[in-house]
C-alpha cells in the first residue's frame, strides 16, 4: 500500500525507456537490463458517424506519469490530401496511446493514401484506405504500433463512416467508439445517447412487451452536443484527459476543424 | 490470479435527488467469467432509511454485511434509537480501518435520509476505510469507470423521485452493458421521507 | 489504543503469496504545502483524491483539525492520513487536559513520528504540521517512516515539486499575512495546473497565536462547466419489471411503531 503514495510517482510510473532497476528477487549484485520500449501518454479520443457526416473528437492533452508534456499535442491526424497542409484531404486518423507510435503510423498511412493519389489520379476511398491501415498495423504484429487508432471520413454514398483497430490491425465498422484512457467512461454514455440502448418508449407494454426506443440519424449540432458533454464528464473523472478538445467534422465540403478549451488541472 | 476486488464482479451506484436519494446495484456472481448467480444483491437495509451497497469479493460481501446487521443491532439495543447514516458511516469507516493491514475486499456505499433533517446522505469507502463524501454520487465495483463516465454526464442537481429514477437506472444499466463482470439484472431503491420504493429493472442477460 | 485486527492477514498474505494484488486505496495523489510568516503560519492543500487515473472525490479536505492551534496538512493513503491525525488529536486532547497545559506542536510531531516509525512506513501518512503555541510558531513535516524536518517552508505530495519551484522563486524571510497565503496558494495552484495527481481547489488555513481561520476552497478556479443539454429521461423510459413500495405508513403491518407522546424535556439530544 506504501507504493500508492509516490513523493516521485515517475519511479512507478512506465515512463523510463531503458530500465536497470535492480530486480527485487535477483541474486546478489545481479542487474537486470531491459529495453521498455512503449510509453502510455493518456488522452482519449470520440468519433461518431453521422448521415452525412462524421465527427472525430480527441483532447489534446500529452501526459506521462503524473507530468504532462505538452496541452497541444494533436491526436487529430488529415489523411491523404495533395500537399502538405492536408487541404483537400477526406479521411481523417485519431490515434491514442503511445504518442510517437501513432504519429509514425499517421505518417505511414499518409505517404500510402499520397502515392495511391499519384498512381491512380483519384484519393483513396475510406473502405479501402481502412483496409490498409489494417494492413499496415497487422505487418508489425510481432511489436506492434501501441495506439488505438480510429479512421473516418465518409463512404461512396456519402454517409459517415468510422472504423475502429485494436493495435494489431483487426477492424470493424462503427456507428461510434470511443478510444483511450478515458474509453471506458465515454463508451456507454455513447450506447445510450447515440444507439438508445437500454431506452424504451414510455407506456408501449407492461414490463418485457415494453418497445425499445428506435434509433434515428443524430443531426450534426446534436452530435457536437455529446461529443463536448461526453468529454467535459471524462475531463472531470480522468486525470489524464483535459486541456483541450479538437473535433473534426468531415462533410461533403470537406474537414472542418473545431479547438475548444477543457479543464487544464 | 486476478484482484479479490474483480474475482465475483459486481457494480453499485448512489445518488442524490431532491429530498431523496437513490442506490441501485446489478445482480450478478460470478466467479471470473463464468456467472454463478443472476440473483445477488448487492444492497443492505439497516433502517428505515439507512441502506448500505457492497460490492468486491462476494465472500466479503456476505461478511460485511452480516457483520454490520449485527453491529447496527447492538447499537439499537444499546442506544434504544435507530442508526443515522452518518453514524453509520462513520461506523463502517471505523470498522474497515481497524483491519488496516487485513483488509475486507470490499468497496462500501452509504446511502439515507437524515433522520432529523431529512437531507440526502450518500457516502462511499475504500477497502480501509477513507470516507468519500459527495453531493452529487457515488459508485462502485467492476464497472466503476463505466459508471463515473455515466454519472458524470447523465446526473443533473434536484431530481425528483421518478426522474432520480431514470437517471440512476439508466447510469447503472449502460455501464454495466460496458463491464463484462457486472450486469444480469438490477435492483433500483429510492428512499424518500415517507416511502421506499424497490424496483427490479430489465437488464440485459449476458 | 486498542490498535488494528489482522485475523484477515494471514489469509490476505497467502492470497498476495499467490499473485494477488493489494487492494487499490485512496490515495491523496495531492500538493501540500506550508510556510511561516511573521506572527504565525499558513498551509494549504488541493482537493483531489484519486484511485489509479480516476478521481476518486474532487472536493476532499486534506487540512486536518489536530487542536484549535495545530493543523495537519496530509498526502499519502487517505485513509491512513484521516485516521493517524484523529488518534494523535485525541491523544493530544488528552495529553493537554491532564498537564492542564496548550498541547505543543512539537509534542504533535513526535508523537506523529513515533506512531508512524512504529509501523515502518506501512502506514502510509505524509503530513505537514503547523501550529502555534507558547514557544512560538512552528512548521514541521512528517514522512510515513517516521522521518521529520524543520523548514521555513515545505512542499510534499506528488506535487511537491511543482509548489517548492513557487517557494524557491517566489519565497523571502519576513513575509506579511496575506503574502504568505497568497504564497502557499499559488504553490498550491502550481501542484493543481502541472501535476495530474492534484486538482480542483485550494484550501488554506491560517494559524496565529489567538485564533486559527480555515478557508475552504479559498480559491475555486476548476468549477465545471454547464453541460450543453440536460440528459433527464422521460418517466418510463427504464423497463421495470418487479416494484415493491414501503410505506412509513404501512410499516405498522408487520412491526409496532410507537410514536413517543412525552414532552421532549427528558429526551436526549442525539445527531445533532
Amino acid at each position: 500500500m506504501a507504493a500508492m503514495f509516490s513523493q516521485n510517482p515517475l519511479m512507478n510510473g512506465p515512463n523510463y525507456s531503458i530500465n536497470d532497476a535492480p530486480r527485487v528477487n535477483a541474486p546478489e549484485g545481479a542487474r537486470e537490463h531491459r529495453f521498455d520500449p512503449y510509453t502510455d501518454n493518456g488522452g482519449s479520443t470520440l468519433a461518431i458517424a453521422g448521415a452525412k457526416f462524421a465527427i472525430l473528437a480527441g483532447d489534446t492533452r500529452l501526459t506521462s506519469g503524473y507530468s504532462i508534456n505538452s496541452r497541444h499535442h494533436p491526436k487529430l491526424f488529415k489523411i491523404g490530401g495533395t500537399t502538405a497542409d492536408q487541404k483537400d484531404a477526406t479521411i481523417v486518423l485519431s490515434v491514442v496511446g503511445f504518442a510517437a507510435d501513432g504519429e509514425a503510423l499517421k505518417e505511414r498511412l499518409d505517404t500510402i493514401c499520397k502515392m495511391y493519389r499519384y498512381r491512380h489520379g483519384k484519393p483513396m476511398s475510406v473502405k479501402a484506405c481502412a483496409q490498409r491501415l489494417s494492413t499496415i498495423l497487422y505487418q508489425k504484429r510481432f511489436f506492434p504500433y501501441y495506439a488505438h487508432a480510429i479512421l473516418g471520413g465518409l463512404d461512396e454514398e456519402g454517409q459517415g463512416a468510422v472504423y475502429s483497430y485494436d493495435p494489431v490491425g483487426s477492424y470493424e465498422r462503427e456507428q461510434c467508439r470511443a478510444g483511450g484512457a478515458a474509453a471506458s467512461l465515454i463508451m456507454p454514455f455513447l450506447d445510450n445517447q447515440v444507439n438508445f440502448k437500454n431506452q424504451y418508449i414510455p407506456n408501449s407494454g407492461e414490463g418485457h412487451a415494453l418497445q425499445e426506443r428506435e434509433r434515428r440519424p443524430l443531426a450534426r449540432d446534436e452530435v457536437e452536443v455529446l461529443v463536448k458533454d461526453a468529454f467535459d464528464g471524462a475531463v472531470e473523472r480522468h486525470i489524464e484527459v483535459g486541456d483541450g478538445l479538437q473535433m473534426m467534422i468531415i462533410t461533403q465540403d470537406g474537414i472542418e476543424e473545431i479547438l475548444l478549451p477543457l479543464k487544464k488541472d | 490470479m486476478s484482484s479479490p476486488f474483480s474475482i465475483n464482479g459486481g457494480a453499485c451506484v448512489a445518488m442524490v435527488g431532491k429530498d431523496c436519494v437513490a442506490i441501485a446495484c446489478d445482480l450478478r456472481l460470478g466467479l471470473q467469467a463464468l456467472t454463478v448467480s443472476n440473483n445477488f444483491p448487492k444492497v443492505f437495509q439497516y433502517g428505515d432509511n439507512v441502506f448500505l451497497g457492497l460490492t468486491g469479493l462476494a465472500t466479503d460481501v456476505s461478511t460485511v454485511s452480516d457483520l454490520f446487521r449485527y453491529k447496527v443491532n447492538m447499537y439499537r439495543l444499546r442506544e434504544e434509537r435507530h442508526i443515522a447514516p452518518r453514524t453509520f458511516a462513520n461506523l463502517v469507516s471505523s470498522s474497515l480501518y481497524e483491519r488496516r493491514f487485513g483488509p475486507y475486499f470490499v468497496s462500501p456505499v452509504v446511502a439515507g435520509l437524515d433522520p432529523t433533517t431529512g437531507a440526502p446522505f450518500i457516502c462511499g469507502f475504500d477497502s480501509i476505510g477513507c470516507i468519500d463524501f459527495a453531493k452529487d454520487f457515488i459508485v462502485s465495483g467492476t464497472a466503476t469507470e463505466q459508471l463515473f463516465g455515466m454519472c458524470e454526464s447523465l446526473w443533473e442537481p434536484d431530481l425528483g423521485p421518478d426522474a432520480l429514477f431514470e437517471t440512476i437506472s439508466q447510469s447503472l444499466l449502460n455501464a454495466v452493458d460496458r463491464d463484462a463482470l457486472s450486469g444480469w439484472g438490477a435492483h433500483v431503491y429510492i428512499i424518500e421521507k415517507d416511502k421506499v420504493t424497490k424496483r427490479l429493472l430489465k437488464g440485459r442477460q449476458d | 489504543m486498542p490498535g488494528f485486527d489482522f485475523s484477515n492477514y494471514n489469509r490476505n498474505a497467502a492470497l498476495h503469496a499467490r499473485g494477488v494484488p493489494l487492494p487499490k486505496a485512496t490515495s491523496t495523489g495531492t500538493t501540500i504545502v506550508g510556510c511561516i510568516y511573521e506572527g504565525g503560519v499558513v498551509i494549504a492543500a488541493d482537493t483531489r483524491a484519486t484511485s489509479g487515473p480516476i478521481v476518486a472525490d474532487k472536493n476532499c479536505e486534506k487540512l486536518h483539525y489536530i487542536a484549535s492551534n495545530i493543523w495537519c496538512a496530509g498526502a499519502g493513503t487517505a485513509a491512513d492520513t484521516e485516521f493517524t491525525t484523529a488518534l494523535i488529536s485525541s491523544q493530544l486532547e488528552l495529553h493537554a487536559l491532564s498537564t492542564g497545559r496548550k498541547a505543543r506542536v512539537v509534542t504533535c510531531m513526535t508523537m506523529l513520528k513515533q506512531h508512524l516509525f512504529r509501523y515502518q512506513g506501512h502506514i502510509g501518512a505524509y503530513l505537514v504540521v503547523a501550529g502555534v503555541d507558547p514557544t512560538g510558531t512552528h512548521l514541521f513535516t512528517v514522512h510515513a517512516h517516521g522521518s521529520t524536518d524543520k523548514l521555513p517552508y515545505v512542499t510534499m505530495g506528488s506535487g511537491s515539486l511543482a509548489a517548492m519551484s513557487v517557494f524557491e522563486t517566489q519565497w523571502k524571510a519576513s513575509l506579511t499575512r496575506d503574502e504568505a497565503v497568497k504564497l502557499c496558494a499559488d504553490a498550491i495552484e502550481a501542484g493543481i495546473w502541472n501535476d495530474l495527481g492534484s486538482g480542483s481547489n485550494v484550501d488554506v488555513a491560517v494559524i496565529t497565536a489567538d485564533k486559527t481561520t480555515l478557508m475552504r476552497n479559498y480559491i475555486k478556479p476548476n468549477e465545471r462547466t454547464q453541460k450543453l443539454r440536460s440528459y433527464a429521461f422521460p418517466k418510463g423510459t427504464t423497463a421495470v419489471l418487479n416494484e415493491k413500495i414501503i410505506r412509513k405508513a404501512d410499516l405498522g403491518n408487520f412491526v409496532s411503531v410507537h410514536e413517543l407522546t412525552e414532552e421532549n424535556d427528558d429526551k436526549m439530544e442525539v445527531d445533532t
